[in-house]
C-alpha cells in the first residue's frame, strides 16, 4: 500500500470508565485492520482469563501494568491507524475530572476531538467539560458521537434530543464546526460501517468524517512567524560564513525575497534562501522544519523570532492567559518560573489569579484563588522581557506557553494567551 | 489554498527535525543511540537532514552485546564514515568482565537485559545528558506513553506515572546533573512510516533487511539464524532457507522470516500485508505481559 499525498490527522478522544472510548477506538483499530493478529491473540487471552464474552476490544488500548489493573488510563497513550485516505494519531486521553491536564495535554496538538455522550444519559457535566476543553484549546473540529444507541433501540428521537441539548450549551464555546453521528462502538453501527439499524441517520459513518474533515486551511496562513531553534554554523570548506537560521514554522508562508524582521531586535533584512528538508524550496509554511540564511548578517540567534516586517507580533511582558495547572504542588503567587514560549526562555511571575473556572457548571468563581492541579484559572503574569506573542485563538504556536518549576525543573503549567 | 498542506511523511519528517535540533539547542552533551536497525538508521539520517550544511553536532553510541550480526558492525562502520561523527561504545562483554553484571542463565538466556547497565554506564561516564533513540509509540505499550522528551532519573529510572507533560511543541529538557533525557524524534512513525520513508529516500540499510539465503533454526515460532553463540536444542536442526529479518536486535533472539523481498519496494510491500507485530519475533518481548515496561523502567532503550 503506498501511501502518497496523504495528510495526518489528529485527534482526541476524551471518555471515562463506562462511555465506551475504550470500546470506539478498539473498534477503529480493529474494522480499519490496523490490529495484527499477535496483538488480537494476546487480547483474547487477556479477555478469557478475565471471564469476558467475546474478544473485549476495550483491552487494545491498556497500557501500562497499573493500567491494565485498575482499568483505568492515567496517562495519554497515543495510537496510529492509517486508511487509505488518511494517517491518524489518536491521542487517547482519560476523561475523570482529575486527569483534566491529560485531556488539555492530548488536545493541544489536536486538529479534531471525538466526544463521546452515552445515549441513555445525554449531555452530562463530563460532556461539557470535554467540550469546554476542545475549545479552551481551540481544536478546530467536534466531533460528537452519540453512543451505545443500541441500547435505546436505535431511536431517532433519542438522538434529536441529544444534538439539541448539546447545541443549546454549546453556543456558548467558540468551537468552529461541530458534527453528530450516533453510533454504537460495541457492535460497530456507524464507526467504520454505515449502520443498518438507523436508515433514518443521513450523515457519514464515523471514520469516513475523519477521513473526509477538511484541515488543510485549519492553519493561519496569515502571521508569518518563524521561532528560531538554533544557528547552523558548519565549519567547512564552501560554508566558511553561512550562518542558517534553523527552526519551524509556527504560521504563515515564507519565501526568498521577503522583507523580515528579527524579533526583539527589530533588524530588518531580506530572505535570501530557505532550504526545506529535499534542499533549497521556493516557498516553506507551517509545519515544515526549514534553515534560511539571510541576505545581511545580523545577530540572531536561539529565542529570536523572524517574522514578516509587514505583519508583527506584538511584544508585551504583562499577559493574560488562561492557565490550566499541572503538578501536584499547587500555583505559588509571586514566586519566579521559566515561561517557555516558542524557542524563548524568560522568567516570569503570577502577578494575579483572576478568576477560577468552575470545571463542572463551567461558571466564573473570583472568590477561590488557590491553583492546584487540574485547576483551569485567567491569571496575569508578568516576564522579565518581552514575548513576542500572538492571541491563542489566532494562533496556536505563538499564543502557547508553558511554565516550568525552577527549584524541581517540572512542567507546572500549560498557558494560552488571551 | 490548498496547496499549504503536508503530505504525511514529509509533516512526520519535519516533527523528527524539531526535535532533533531542540535536542542540540537544550543539552550539552546529546548522543544518538545506534544501533545499526532501521529506526537508528532513519534517525541518523533525520539527523544529517536537520543539521545540513553542518555535520551532525554529536556522537553516535552503540551498545555493543558482543552477540552482533557481523553485518551490523561493518554498517555501522561504514555510516560513521560517511556522517563523519564519532562513536561512543558501551560493550556488555566488559561489564560482564568487571562483574558489573552476570550472563543470563537458562534455556532463552540473552544479554538483551543485560544491556540497561552497559549503556546507563556510558551514558554516565560520558556525561552524556541526553540519549536520542529510535523508539515508536507504535511498538510496544509502554512506549505508547512515551514524551518525546523523557526524563531519567539520576539511576537512569523511568517513572511512567510521573511525567512530564508535554504540550503542543514545547519540550522541557530542563534536569539537575546527574539525571539525563532520551530523545525520541519518530515517536510518531508508525513501522509502515518507516520503511515508506526509507524507500523514498533511498536509505541504504544492512544487507539482513533484504530476503538471503541463511542458515536457521526454527525456534519459538520464528527463525533463529546459526552463529557462534546458538546451542541446538533437541530435535532441532539446521537447515538453508531464504529469510529476510524485520527487526534487527541481538543475534541470538532475531528471528527472521521467509520472504522474497530482495528490494525496499517489495520489502514495504510486504510489510504492509503482515499480520504480525514486528516484535512478535523478538523473544526478549514476549516474557511476560509487561516486559518492556519493566525494562524501559530500569532505563532499557
Amino acid at each position: 500500500m503506498k501511501l502518497n499525498n496523504n495528510q495526518l490527522l489528529r485527534f482526541t478522544t476524551a471518555g471515562s470508565v463506562d462511555d465506551g472510548k475504550s470500546t470506539l477506538i478498539g473498534r477503529l483499530l480493529y474494522d480499519s485492520k490496523s490490529i495484527f493478529e499477535d496483538q488480537l491473540e494476546a487480547i483474547e487471552n487477556t479477555s478469557l482469563k478475565k471471564g469476558h464474552d467475546g474478544v473485549d476490544l476495550a483491552l487494545f488500548t491498556d497500557g501500562l501494568k497499573d493500567e491494565r489493573e485498575q482499568g483505568i488510563t492515567i496517562d495519554v497513550a497515543y495510537r496510529y491507524f492509517t486508511t487509505p485516505k488518511r494517517k491518524f494519531i489518536i491521542a487517547d486521553t482519560p476523561g475523570h475530572i482529575q486527569y483534566t491536564r491529560n485531556m488539555v495535554t492530548g488536545a493541544s496538538t489536536a486538529n479534531a476531538a471525538i466526544i463521546l455522550i452515552d445515549a441513555r444519559h445525554g449531555v452530562i457535566e463530563q460532556t461539557k467539560r470535554h467540550s469546554f476543553i476542545a475549545s479552551l484549546l481551540q481544536i478546530p473540529h467536534l466531533v460528537v458521537c452519540i453512543n451505545k444507541m443500541d441500547l435505546v433501540d436505535y431511536k431517532e428521537e433519542v438522538y434529536d434530543n441529544i444534538v439539541k441539548q448539546f447545541q443549546d450549551f454549546s453556543s456558548k464555546l467558540l468551537v468552529k464546526d461541530v458534527r453528530f453521528i450516533p453510533i454504537s462502538a460495541l457492535l460497530g453501527d456507524n464507526v467504520v460501517n454505515r449502520s443498518k439499524n438507523m436508515e433514518w441517520y443521513n450523515g457519514a459513518p464515523l471514520l469516513h468524517t475523519l477521513e473526509t474533515i477538511h484541515i488543510s486551511s485549519d492553519f493561519n496562513s496569515v502571521d508569518a512567524r518563524f521561532p528560531v531553534q538554533t544557528v547552523l554554523r558548519p565549519q567547512r570548506d564552501g560554508f566558511i560564513d553561512y550562518r542558517g537560521y534553523a527552526g519551524r514554522i509556527s504560521s504563515g508562508i515564507f519565501r526568498p525575497g521577503d522583507e523580515v524582521t528579527v524579533m526583539p531586535s527589530g533588524f530588518t533584512s531580506k530572505i535570501k534562501t530557505v532550504e526545506g528538508p529535499k534542499g533549497e524550496i521556493e516557498e516553506a509554511y507551517a509545519p515544515m522544519s526549514i534553515s534560511m540564511t539571510l541576505e545581511d548578517d545580523i545577530d540572531i540567534g536561539r529565542g529570536d523570532m523572524i517574522v514578516r516586517s509587514n505583519n508583527k507580533p506584538e511584544p508585551i511582558q504583562d499577559l493574560e492567559v488562561m492557565l490550566c495547572w499541572m503538578n501536584n504542588s499547587a500555583a505559588k503567587p509571586r514566586t519566579k518560573y521559566t515561561v517557555r514560549h516558542t524557542s524563548n526562555n524568560q522568567t516570569a511571575m503570577i502577578k494575579e489569579v483572576i478568576y477560577k473556572i468552575d470545571i463542572e457548571t463551567l461558571g466564573r468563581n473570583f472568590d477561590d484563588k488557590d491553583m492546584k492541579m487540574n485547576d483551569i484559572c485567567k491569571v496575569k503574569i508578568r516576564t522579565t522581557k518581552p514575548l513576542m506573542v500572538d492571541s491563542y485563538r489566532e494562533n496556536r504556536a505563538t499564543g502557547s506557553l508553558i511554565l516550568i518549576d525552577e527549584n524541581t525543573n517540572e512542567t507546572v503549567a500549560a498557558g494560552m494567551i488571551i | 489554498m490548498s496547496k499549504y498542506y503536508l503530505d504525511y511523511l514529509d509533516e512526520l519528517e519535519s516533527e523528527a527535525i524539531y526535535v532533533l535540533r531542540e535536542v542540540w539547542a537544550q543539552f550539552q552533551n546529546p548522543v544518538i543511540l545506534f544501533s545499526g536497525g532501521k529506526d537508528s538508521i532513519l534517525v541518523a539520517h533525520l539527523a544529517k537532514k536537520a543539521f545540513y550544511p553542518a555535520k551532525i553536532p554529536f556522537p553516535l553510541m552503540h551498545v555493543d552485546t558482543g552477540h552482533n550480526f557481523p553485518e551490523t558492525i561493518q554498517f555501522r562502520d561504514d555510516t560513521l564514515k560517511e556522517l563523519g561523527v564519532n562513536l561512543i561504545v558501551g560493550s556488555v562483554q566488559e561489564s560482564i568482565d568487571q562483574g558489573r553484571v552476570a550472563e543470563e542463565k537458562g534455556k532463552n538466556a540473552t544479554r538483551n537485559a543485560l544491556q540497561i547497565t552497559t549503556l546507563l554506564d556510558a551514558i554516565e561516564a560520558n556525561k552524556v545528558d541526553c540519549a536520542i533513540g529510535g523508539g515508536r509509540r507504535d511498538e510496544e505499550k509502554a512506549r505508547a506513553k512515551e514524551r518525546f522528551f523523557s526524563h531519567r532519573d539520576d539511576f537512569g529510572q523511568w517513572d511512567p506515572k510521573n511525567q512530564r507533560p508535554e504540550l503542543w511543541n514545547l519540550f522541557n529538557g530542563k534536569h539537575f546533573e546527574g539525571e539525563h533525557f532520551r530523545a525520541f524524534p519518530i515517536s510518531n512513525w508508525t513501522e509502515m512510516d518507516v520503511w515508506n520513508y526509507i524507500c523514498r529516500e533511498n536509505i541504504a540499510i544492512p544487507s539482513l533487511y533484504y530476503a538471503h539465503e541463511r542458515e536457521v533454526v526454527w525456534r519459538s515460532d520464528s527463525w533463529i539464524p546459526n552463529s557462534e553463540f546458538l546451542k541446538l536444542e533437541e530435535g532441532e536442526e539446521i537447515v538453508t532457507k531464504k529469510i529476510r529479518f524485520r527487526t534487527l536486535g541481538d543475534i541470538t533472539i532475531t528471528g527472521g522470516i521467509e520472504s522474497d523481498a530482495d528490494t525496499l519496494e517489495k520489502i514495504a510491500e510486504e510489510v504492509s500485508g503482515m499480520r504480525q507485530t514486528e516484535r512478535g519475533n523478538r523473544t526478549d518481548d514476549k516474557r511476560s505481559e509487561s516486559a518492556m515496561e519493566d525494562r524501559k523502567r530500569q532505563g532499557y532503550f
